[in-house]
């Protein structure tokens, strides 16, 4: 199992590494959303609640692009058939489509976070730092996991680019919500402020329990 | 009839509150249908049985019907009561909002698969998935509110007087008379349909089998 999973990782970031086809285009695009806001609400900074709503709309529309893209090599060059083809646990598919989901939004963050700081964000990012990279760790989880699914749903319609937000941004409203409650403190006027645990634990539980859901559901996807 | 002779009328409200009686029931039932078209779906996907997803289906349609309902008559009672059609910090209209939202996504779901055996087993797996989500929604946007809100805490039927309550009841049961008869008469339409469609197909001989009802998402039997 173990080494399916690290066996189908390397391929996922190896075919990323040469292509480039995600992680630029979702770096690119929400730094765009960021000129979109600030065109959009007339704002020169931004603070608290609004930030991090800002920057978690951002960084979810920024997923959905991703999350789009997740599976197609897989879809269009037989990908599938070579996995099932091989005597191996399906939920290692899931496993490494999850973790390299959950890569591929790390890296993007580590360019879109101090973007936001530079081009939006009023206070300074360091004191928040520490606790607001717990947040995006726990969102980014939740996002891989739902994302994974949905993408796994949806490769095989005909219509996949409409079917995924429609499925996926209902789906991550909790998730997007939790994230942002946690984050709007952080973001406040003034300093960072505590962190709120009872937000954290709904963003975890959120998490635990899609990751069960998916662990359910996913071989009855790839059965062709 | 109760509700319009037996129940007496709100204090603040007055005949408007009336409306409660069709909304509350009407929320409850489309909430319990959506849960039961996941449960329906798990059975497919083990049974590999065509007429559960059938159930699945019909079930989640009629919830859908029954959320438009909810939404329309939500709006009219806010309206009413608050002065505006939406109001943002009602948990129960959001988080019903998303849920409907959601599960509108269900027939483009369907359409776009073609293979039949592919599209039911799909479906199933959104029907699940949205099924587990109903339940963690409510809870999530309930919880947005509470930190706001400390007082949202009242639940349906907590603090109602014996009157209220006999006639919420009354309401509630034959709200769901009617889910279970408009479930019952839908699937007895789509078992006529496929007859139907099975004896055509035998007068024509088995050449048109692929020209007839292949506009309907439904599942087939």
């Amino acid at each position: 199992m173990r080494q399916t999973v690290a066996a189908l990782l390397a391929k996922e970031l190896a075919l990323e590494l040469r292509t480039r086809e995600a992680v630029p285009a979702m770096v690119l695009f929400s730094i765009t959303t960021y000129v979109v806001f600030h065109f959009g609400l007339d704002r020169d900074r931004l603070t608290g609640d609004l930030a991090a709503g800002v920057l978690w709309v951002t960084l979810l529309f920024a997923a959905i692009l991703g999350i789009n893209r997740l599976f197609v090599a897989d879809h269009e060059q037989g990908g599938f058939d070579g996995f099932l083809l091989a005597p191996v646990d399906r939920t290692a598919l899931l496993v490494a489509k999850v973790i390299a989901l959950f890569s591929f939004l790390c890296v993007v963050e580590v360019v879109a976070v101090p973007a936001f700081a530079v081009l939006l964000l009023g206070p300074g990012l360091m004191q928040a730092m520490p606790a607001l990279l717990l947040v995006l760790v726990a969102a980014n989880a939740g996002i891989a996991v739902v994302g994974t699914l949905v993408a796994a749903l949806a490769i095989q319609t005909r219509a996949r680019d409409l079917i995924v937000p429609l499925l996926a941004l209902p789906l991550l409203i909790p998730a997007v919500l939790a994230a942002a409650r946690t984050t709007t403190p952080l973001l406040a006027e003034g300093g960072a402020a505590a962190l709120s645990g009872d937000w954290l634990a709904v963003l975890a539980l959120y998490d635990l329990l899609f990751a069960l859901i998916a662990y359910a559901v996913f071989d009855f996807l790839l059965e062709d | 009839m109760l509700v319009f002779f037996y129940a007496p009328l709100d204090a603040d409200q007055g005949f408007v509150q009336k409306i409660f009686y069709l909304h509350v029931p009407m929320a409850i039932v489309a909430l319990c249908g959506f849960v039961a078209g996941g449960a329906m779906g798990i059975m497919h996907l083990r049974t590999r049985d065509q007429s559960w997803d059938l159930r699945s289906y019909v079930t989640i349609h009629i919830s859908v019907i029954l959320a438009v309902g909810v939404l329309v008559t939500g709006s009219i009672w806010a309206r009413a009561s608050w002065g505006h059609w939406w109001v943002w910090d009602e948990p129960m209209l959001v988080s019903f909002l998303i849920v409907f939202l959601l599960y509108a996504t269900y027939w483009p779901l369907r359409f776009s698969i073609e293979d039949k055996e592919k599209q039911s087993r799909y479906a199933s797996v959104f029907a699940i998935v949205a099924g587990a989500f109903v339940p963690l929604n409510f809870a999530a946007v309930r919880m947005a509110e509470q930190f706001t809100h400390p007082q949202t805490g009242a639940t349906v039927g907590g603090g109602m007087p014996p009157k209220f309550a006999l006639t919420f009841a009354v309401a509630f049961i034959g709200m769901t008379c009617l889910f279970v008869t408009l479930c019952k008469y839908e699937m007895a339409s789509k078992h006529a349909t496929f007859r139907l469609r099975a004896l055509k197909r035998k007068l024509a001989g088995d050449d048109d089998a692929l020209a007839v009802g292949s506009r309907s998402a439904a599942p087939q039997l």
